[in-house]
């Protein structure tokens, strides 16, 4: 006589929680998850055909609009496939000023996750508590290149300028007070009873099936598999610098948090060992005056925040790409969700949205 | 860029083969073949499937029979000595004014293997209008790309699960990135930004 | 106007109006100071623009929320609609008739004026009482906004607060039992004989009872981090998802309003109601009792007020305090908490209470 019934519940395009416009077709069963299919595309701007009609350095501006809270490591990636596909060398002064910002980025990319992720599970004050480090992080790139967001900072070849007077201090200063913030953040959420609870055990992924997914960057990482871009295949000076990567063991949403906490420091004791060995020298190596690679193609991969950052460029010799395509970490990582919601409930889909980390402009480009 | 110039021709011998000016790309560093044990075992254990060979920034580049594909994936994916457990990215490739119009596109497999740190790059032709098999049964990543190369070009994948559109709108009725498709979109899909006087302007009714 | 009128009809009417007016304006200006509590807590500053350091903001806040729109949801049950508001405000409302702001009744006018509404013998079960009615108005809410996502938060919701109306109801027995009466005036005269409140009562002091009714209330009164069915971030905004306008003031202000009602039951069952913040010094009591000796009785009830209304703050700020510091639990997790901890805690507690009683007799 009484039945009961799948619902289904639409979780945006336009919800507080999905971290842009994503929308999520869930079935319920009552509280619990049956099905969660992601689906994409609202903020699709066709980057990929950009990059085809314009010429290489000047689709470097269209990397940094992908994924915006990346925006160095996008540029660099690109930009380094352009130069493997030119047999450029970039003179080991950009390669450091390259990896010092790649990190920064990284910095201040995990504390918008963080940020996102804590207020998105209720903890309202550490969504604050990041900006304002996320603020001074701003800052330094607004001295360097002029832009906060959509940095734009990397050339064909190297670098277009160099740090600008007392850059490398006001980093360092940074960098001083930021073990103490992080402290912080641990104080407030590591121990916390009620983080633990919606944590623990929510979004579980196993290395192997994550790695079917092609799940890259600290999601895979906290399932486990030790791969990154920065130790497996070292672009810029990665192979000069001593760190840790952090690996976690069941693959859960705390996993994934801790993983992303301890990479914070990695960065920091990155940029540390770069400044101070920062080399002298030029800021860019010998590039031709029109860049056109010869007849060829090139996949390169970059470690970016959340994942395995990669460009495949098609040149045709010339002055435009014949195919740019972006590889985008993010774009993967959201075809794992069915899998980390099946048999939750429908609150653990934010926490499992936000501990994916995703970014709309890199998944629909 | 041009390919490089003979400084002068030397009356008997052959013509010297002359380093790039600075700052030019060196092609044949570009082009030499690296070693590749994923590529071995490849050539090992399935020679027929391999139709062509070539490197390029130190990446082999092997062109596949398309009819093949899941069985190269397998062994890539299987094989103890390659170990191709991610596919690092799937995409689709328009070729027809790269002077290759028939078959018209290419699907490009991006491998990697996180325990030997090896990279290959598979590629398949596929003609318009035809099929190639998926490899969302080999890799799950798969599922996903396929889609997005299904919904940018055409190509279409036999055995794919759910083969829809992604990035556009389900009933959108054209493939954007192929080289036919004009960068500023179509007229038709521009809807209502003219004046409503205006005859050219489109009302879409869903 | 003979004296029983005077008595029985002007006198609690012009207290009603009174109690009514101040504690909405208490309401408003709670929210003012939530927001700028919480935001000094974020490295911020809140509202400054409105007046001096905001202070006018709830002014402003008022007038937008009169001059919205007010919308209706297409196949929305009308009259439900419109009656859930009145439904979950009206309890929070008339529980305060009950509650004590201080102790010493004034003459006026020649009139006996007490300091309270009116003092039931069973207080405190009219309270427990009247906050449970408040659900019928969040079933209504969700039920009549003829959507899911409210339908959701309005079923959670109901089924959060009855589930710790059992948590609540130990703790308060317990105090009941210390008191031997159920009459908050009673109560607080008993822990004025006692010489202490019933927060430091020996030889068992009722640290436990405090914390369970006060988590119990959190999750009464849907404040994080048990405020799920209606977080912003997980279902839209729950029950009140579909409400605009003055209706969705209702909601905000029965939501303050319930706030300040369990900060003055705290401050009237554990912390002593209007007797003075002797700090344990003996002798001290007499003299902080009335702070303006001149005007006798007036000053003993005003002083009485000033204390009761120190403790309420104190017990605000720790609301305001636990919202900005701590996640959200997960709906299945907050009704474990209440089922499987909180109850048997509750339970222990009473019994604890019950044998250091019957011990120290």
């Amino acid at each position: 006589m009484f039945g009961t019934s799948e619902m289904e519940i639409n979780l945006g395009p336009q919800h507080p929680s999905t971290h842009g416009v994503l929308r999520v077709k869930l079935s319920l069963d009552g509280e619990r998850i049956l099905d969660a299919k992601p689906i994409i595309g609202y903020l699709h701007r066709g980057c990929e055909k950009l990059g085809e009609s314009r010429a290489f350095p000047q689709a470097i501006v269209y990397t940094d609009r992908m994924d915006y809270v990346a925006a160095v490591n996008e540029n660099i990636v690109y930009v380094e496939a352009v130069e493997r596909l030119l047999g450029v060398e970039v003179p080991p002064r950009a390669q450091y000023m390259r990896v010092i910002l790649s990190e920064f980025q990284r910095i201040a990319s995990h504390l918008v996750w963080l940020a996102t992720h804590a207020l998105d599970l209720g903890a309202m004050s550490v969504f604050l508590y990041c900006f304002r480090e996320r603020e001074q992080i701003l800052d330094l790139f607004e001295g360097y290149c002029g832009a906060r967001l959509t940095t734009n900072a990397v050339r064909i070849g190297g670098m277009y300028e160099d740090f600008p007077e007392g850059w490398v201090e006001e980093a360092r200063r940074f960098l001083e007070i930021l073990p103490a913030r992080l402290d912080e953040y641990h104080k407030l959420l590591t121990k916390n009873r009620i983080w633990l609870e919606r944590t623990r055990e929510v979004g579980v992924i196993a290395g192997d099936v994550a790695l079917d997914y092609g799940v890259t960057g600290p999601c895979l990482r906290a399932s486990g598999v030790a791969y990154d871009s920065r130790k497996a295949i070292p672009y810029a000076a990665y192979r000069e610098f001593e760190f840790d990567i952090p690996l976690g063991t069941r693959g859960d949403t705390y996993d994934r948090y801790l993983v992303r906490m301890e990479e914070m420091r990695q960065s920091r004791r990155i940029i540390l060992q770069a400044l101070d060995r920062l080399p002298d020298g030029e800021i860019r190596g010998k590039t031709p005056r029109r860049i056109r690679p010869p007849k060829g193609e090139v996949y390169h991969v970059n470690e970016g925040p959340r994942g395995e950052l990669g460009v495949y460029l098609v040149s045709d010799g010339t002055d435009n790409a014949y195919r740019c395509r972006f590889r985008s970490p993010c774009f993967v990582n959201l075809q794992a969700l069915p899998e980390l919601c099946r048999g939750h409930l429908v609150a653990d889909v934010v926490a499992v949205i936000g501990t994916l980390d995703i970014v709309l402009g890199c998944i629909d480009r | 860029m041009d390919e490089t110039k003979p400084e002068s021709p030397a009356p008997e011998s052959a013509p010297k083969p002359v380093p790039p000016r600075k700052g030019e790309a060196d092609e044949a560093a570009l082009r030499a073949p690296v070693p590749s044990r994923s590529l071995d075992r490849l050539r090992q254990a399935l020679p027929e499937a391999v139709q062509e060979v070539v490197f390029h920034c130190g990446v082999p580049i092997v062109r596949v029979d398309p009819e093949r594909i899941v069985e190269v994936g397998h062994f890539l994916k299987e094989d103890a000595q390659c170990r191709m457990t991610l596919l690092s990215d799937l995409c689709g490739l328009d070729l027809s004014r790269l002077g290759r119009p028939e078959p018209r596109f290419d699907v490009v497999y991006q491998l990697f293997s996180p325990d030997q740190g090896e990279r290959l790059m598979l590629k398949a032709a596929v003609a318009e209008g035809a099929e190639i098999q998926s490899v969302s049964g080999v890799w799950r990543t798969a599922n996903w790309h396929e889609r997005e190369a299904f919904d940018m070009f055409g190509i279409r994948f036999a055995g794919h699960p759910d083969l829809r559109r992604i990035l556009m709108p389900e009933e959108y009725d054209a493939h954007p990135l192929r080289k036919d498709f004009p960068l500023e979109g179509r007229e038709r899909d521009h809807g209502n930004w003219r004046r409503p006087d205006d005859e050219r302007r489109n009302v879409r009714v869903r | 106007m003979s004296e029983t009128v005077l008595k029985s009809v002007v006198v609690p009417a012009l207290q009603i109006a009174l109690v009514v007016a101040v504690l909405l304006g208490c309401v408003a200006y709670l929210v003012l100071l939530e927001r700028k509590i919480i935001a000094f807590m974020q490295v911020r500053l809140g509202p400054r623009r409105v007046g001096p350091h905001g202070l006018l903001q709830p002014v402003a806040d008022i007038l937008k929320l009169l001059l919205k729109e007010d919308i209706l949801p297409a196949r929305a049950d009308r009259l439900v609609f419109y009656l859930a508001p009145v439904i979950l405000l009206l309890p929070a409302l008339v529980a305060f008739a009950v509650i004590p702001f201080s102790g010493t009744p004034v003459r006026v006018l020649g009139v006996e004026v007490r300091p309270w509404i009116t003092d039931i013998n069973v207080g405190v079960l009219f309270l427990l009482a009247i906050s449970s009615l408040g659900v019928y108005g969040i079933v209504m809410a969700g039920w009549a906004s003829n959507s899911k996502y409210p339908l959701l938060g309005a079923l959670r919701s109901a089924a959060q607060m009855v589930s710790y109306e059992i948590p609540l109801g130990l703790s308060v027995i317990s105090i009941l039992m210390l008191a031997q009466t159920a009459s908050l005036v009673g109560i607080v005269r008993a822990q004025a004989e006692d010489g202490s409140w019933f927060l430091f009562w020996m030889p068992y002091p009722q640290i436990v009872g405090l914390f369970l009714y006060f988590v119990s209330a959190i999750a009464e009164t849907n404040r994080a981090p048990f405020d799920l069915p209606e977080a912003e971030t997980e279902l839209v905004a729950g029950f009140h998802t579909e409400y605009s306008g003055m209706k969705f003031a209702f909601f905000f202000l029965a939501e303050y309003a319930n706030m300040i009602l369990v900060a003055c039951i705290v401050t009237v069952l554990f912390l002593g109601g209007w007797l003075p913040i002797t700090l344990g010094i003996p002798g001290l009591r007499g003299a902080l009792s009335n702070l303006l000796p001149f005007w006798g009785d007036a000053g003993a009830a005003l002083t009485g007020l000033l204390w009761f209304g120190i403790k309420v703050l104190v017990v605000l700020y720790l609301y305001l305090w636990i919202r900005a510091t701590f996640p959200r639990y997960r709906y299945d997790q907050l009704m474990r908490l209440g089922w499987k901890w909180l109850i048997p805690l509750g339970l222990a507690h009473l019994v604890v209470t019950g044998i250091v009683l019957l011990a120290a007799h």
